[in-house]
């Protein structure tokens, strides 16, 4: 009997507007669900209800949540209180969030048994408190269970988050996006928690993710979710294989995969809002493949296989849709080293960052500096922009040494090397138009006319996929993936060399991931660009990289050519990373264990 | 109809009419506030409170240094709201006596707000120790009380307008400064602003063109604050006798010279006390509001 059952879900926004509708969903015992969809598609939505919960503003209008048998929705406030934590345990995606800094984590595990269960005697708390920590391979010792969450890495904090959440034996956990921001080896550690203790424990768990290719590793059957609906569900090994969806063909297309160099799939359009949603099928402006018939009306649910269920008119079409297309070959680049880190060495406060990190960038190629959080590969970018001085060591452009501050360099190598920052949501100046903020580098450095700027600015828009009507608009007007557009085309209109790019894509969805990436692809080829790909994503570095370059603890512990480092690492530690990246290809060739 | 995917060329230009109309974010602000009561009752209020000031001389009956009557007269028709201790018409000298206390109020609340954030702005973004200096000066500004303050250097210096709107203007630096600064630091270590000097803007142009604008939300609910503050400060200051001097008609003074006959003819006292009490409210009613959907505005939850 299945543990959670969700039947014909909808939750509303003021004004009758749906965020997700004709929602069914069924977990087993021991079963873990992914849920999975971009920004705005629902999913969270769908992951509080299972805690009879609905964000502020939202509404739970009709619909049904039963867990172990009880209809959750209906039991009173009380309840519902009692049910949250006991019955259902959420872990959320921001774990130092979820932590009182101001409390020893033992006390806080502590806490929650006291709440739910006020009858447990000291020691027996304590037992479980260690019992739970042990589960989610922590120390069990008093040093560990009396720190407090800042001494503890992100990680670390993810797993007391767990530890907390499993405490009380829950039936279902629901779990939003718990790896996102956490480094490939602590997510494969997390993942793999997660399985162990469902099916140890017997525990159904949902999975709220928008990666493709964490769905792989972790779950049983996905649910696919596109603008408030089901668009497709069904096993995993079913789903991945013969994937009905246009919409999930294309989420497949836009992911890159470490075990294959392929180009990414951008969806034109963007993703449908709540209020915002087209009728007939919502995916039909986006759809390749759509017909008259879904422009209008229901879209029937289709069975395919037992239990592989798919909301399309064209499933039977999608099929022949090719999600992946090899990439274009490497551009020939001359062995000409435009950008050299020669034996940089830089401190933070008192701490050395970065030990003799020696790199060159050649012209028109593409580096990807990798590395773990903290890793110093950030710090690296900085010191080559000249925002970080405190390092010993040269940087030169071709031959020339950069200045190690900005302040000092000439404006023509401020101009050459260019800087796209990882967060599109905190690079823009909020208090300027977008034309304003692609001018400001052409004021600076080409004094330029009033009306050539102007030209200037529709260009350098136009060139990085945006329409020039865009400059009189805000930041906050625009999505995460316009505004990176944005950001790019500031970095273009300086005409720069060199483009270091730090991890300019780890804010935003898988299919805008895609088009910002195919976009940098293409102005390298067309414009000879050098990049240098900050990211801690192996599976972007074997799409777009011609070189690699592994950090780790603020040394370079393998370089070579994309294939060679990725097909035949060295490194124990590059092996490692290899190893934890989550695949969707890799993963369908190893059996799986459940 | 194709049977493959078709290739999405890499520039697929987004359309225009996917967004909304293009807004500046005071307009915003505005747009959203006005939407509010209470800022639409300050606003009212205030607005009425100005143009009594300004335009109040023209409708005066009789000139606010003439005598009219006896001493603490009781309202008449000649005297609507009565006269005052030395016989002059309280409604002449309430409609002549609110154009200073306004403009030395909004003069001094513009000036601190001016030099507190042109320190906050230096602080912010300079070396800790400049940082340190700067602001450690400030707290010892801000532990002299404003009144002993200003008393001090007016009885040194002798009362004169210019001098109060100066030292009034100069007590609110400390207190501007301290908000500007940690709103600066906030913002000066957003990526927008290491973006700009990663490109080489200059300093200065940094601060105005950067961080400045993106400090304005708090700075506007300081400048309300402020302005309620010099209202209270520059009454209190006439009152104590070293601001406005008479026989000038002034709001703050009025209520020193008249407060002996309370007893007898209130009007004289309570027609001043409601004008400032007014003037005072609407503000802090409109900057409150305003505080509130600029707080939503900035989180999103506004339109």
């Amino acid at each position: 009997m299945a543990v959670a059952r969700i039947e014909k879900l909808r939750v509303e926004l003021p004004g009758a507007v749906d965020v997700v509708d004709d929602i069914s969903l069924e977990i087993g015992q021991g079963e873990v669900v992914a849920l999975v969809g971009e920004s705005g598609s629902g999913k969270t939505t769908i992951g509080t209800s299972m805690l009879a919960h609905a964000r502020s503003g939202a509404r739970i209008v009709r619909g049904t949540v039963t867990i172990d048998g009880d209809e959750i929705l209906e039991l009173s406030p009380d309840g519902q209180r009692a049910l949250r934590g006991k019955t259902v345990a959420y872990i959320p995606q921001e774990p130092a969030a979820a932590l009182n800094p101001a409390i020893r984590i033992g006390r806080q595990l502590e806490e929650v048994i006291i709440d739910h269960e006020p009858g447990v005697a000291r020691p027996e708390r304590d037992e479980r408190v260690r019992g739970v920590l042990g589960d989610v391979g922590l120390p069990v010792t008093e040093e560990f269970v009396r720190r407090y969450p800042h001494q503890l890495s992100g990680g670390q904090q993810q797993r007391v988050a767990i530890a907390m959440a499993i405490i009380l034996a829950p039936r279902l956990l629901v779990l939003d996006e718990p790896t996102t921001g956490l480094d490939v080896t602590t997510q494969a550690r997390i993942l793999a928690i997660v399985r162990t203790l469902c099916s140890a424990q017997g525990i159904a768990a949902l999975y709220v993710t928008h990666d493709l290719a964490v769905v792989r590793e972790i779950a049983d059957r996905v649910i696919v979710l596109y603008a408030g609906r089901v668009a497709e569900s069904g096993r995993v090994d079913d789903v991945f294989r013969r994937p009905a969806h246009p919409y999930t063909l294309a989420l497949l297309g836009a992911v890159p995969d470490i075990a294959r160099r392929t180009s990414l799939v951008q969806i034109p359009g963007r993703a449908a809002r709540p209020g915002e949603r087209p009728s007939g099928c919502f995916f039909h402006p986006r759809c390749p493949i759509r017909v008259e018939r879904c422009q209008s009306g229901e879209v029937p649910t289709v069975t395919l296989a037992p239990g592989h269920l798919v909301r399309c008119h064209r499933a039977d079409q999608a099929a022949q849709l090719e999600a992946r297309k090899p990439s274009p070959p490497r551009p020939v680049r001359d062995r000409q080293p435009l950008l050299t880190v020669e034996r940089v060495n830089a401190v933070h406060g008192v701490t050395r960052v970065l030990h003799d990190v020696s790199l060159s960038v050649d012209d028109r190629a593409c580096v990807a500096l990798v590395g773990e959080s903290g890793s110093g590969k950030t710090t690296l970018s900085q010191c080559i922009i000249g925002l970080h001085e405190k390092y010993t060591g040269t940087i030169k452009l071709r031959d020339k040494q950069l200045a190690r501050s900005v302040r000092d360099r000439s404006r023509e190598a401020r101009r050459t090397v260019q800087y796209i920052f990882q967060s599109p949501y905190n690079s823009l100046n909020p208090r300027r138009t977008i034309g304003e903020i692609v001018g400001l580098p052409l004021q600076l450095f080409f004094r330029s006319s009033r009306r050539e700027m102007q030209t200037q600015i529709d260009a350098g828009l136009e060139r990085v996929g945006l329409s020039a009507g865009l400059a009189g608009y805000y930041p906050d007007q625009l999505s995460g993936g316009e505004r990176q557009r944005v950001s790019i085309a500031r970095a273009l209109v300086c005409q720069p060399e060199v483009l270091i790019c730090d991890e300019v894509t780890s804010a935003l969805d898988v299919s805008v991931q895609a088009a910002i990436v195919e976009l940098l692809r293409g102005l390298q080829q067309e414009s000879g660009l050098s990049l240098l790909f900050v990211t801690h994503n192996l599976a972007l570095v074997r799409n777009i990289a011609d070189e690699v370059i592994v950090l780790s603890n603020g040394r370079v512990v393998e370089s070579g050519e994309t294939e060679s480092v990725l097909d035949a690492p060295q490194q124990a530690y590059t092996k490692q990373l290899i190893t934890d990246t989550p695949s969707v290809e890799r993963a369908s060739e190893v059996t799986r264990a459940s | 109809m194709t049977s493959g995917i078709a290739p999405v060329p890499a520039a697929s230009p987004q359309t225009v009419a996917a967004h909304a109309r293009p807004m500046p974010v005071w307009l915003r602000v505005a747009r959203s506030s006005l939407r509010l009561w209470r800022v639409r009752i300050g606003l009212a209020l205030a607005l009425l409170v100005v143009l009594l000031a300004v335009l109040g001389p023209l409708f005066a009956a009789h000139s606010p240094s003439a005598f009219v009557g006896a001493p603490f007269a009781p309202p008449s028709a000649q005297a609507p709201l009565g006269t005052d201790a030395l016989g002059r018409d309280v409604l002449s000298r309430v409609l002549n006596g609110g154009r200073t206390v306004v403009w030395m109020s909004l003069a001094a609340a513009s000036l601190g707000m001016v030099l507190g954030t042109f320190f906050a702005l230096l602080a912010g973004t300079s070396r800790p120790l400049v940082d340190d200096v700067i602001m450690r000066t400030m707290d010892v500004l801000l532990a002299l009380p404003v009144i002993i303050f200003t008393v001090l250097f007016i009885s040194l210096l002798g009362p004169k307008d210019w001098l109060v709107v100066l030292l009034v203007g100069i007590a609110w630096v400390p207190q501007v400064a301290r908000t500007a600064r940690g709103a600066t630091v906030e913002v000066a270590q957003r990526d927008f602003v290491r973006a700009a000097q990663a490109l080489g803007v200059p300093r200065r142009k940094i601060l105005l063109g950067e961080v400045l604008p993106n400090i304005m939300t708090p700075l506007t609910v300081e400048f309300g604050l402020r302005i309620v503050w010099s209202i209270g400060a520059i009454a209190a200051l006439s009152f104590l006798g070293y601001g406005i001097q008479p026989p000038a008609a002034d709001w703050g003074l009025m209520i020193n010279e008249n407060r002996t006959g309370l007893a007898v003819q209130p009007w004289s006292v309570i027609a001043p006390l409601v004008c400032i009490a007014v003037f005072a409210f609407a503000v802090n009613l409109m900057t409150e509001g305003l505080a509130r959907t600029v707080a939503g505005v900035d989180r999103g939850t506004s339109n």
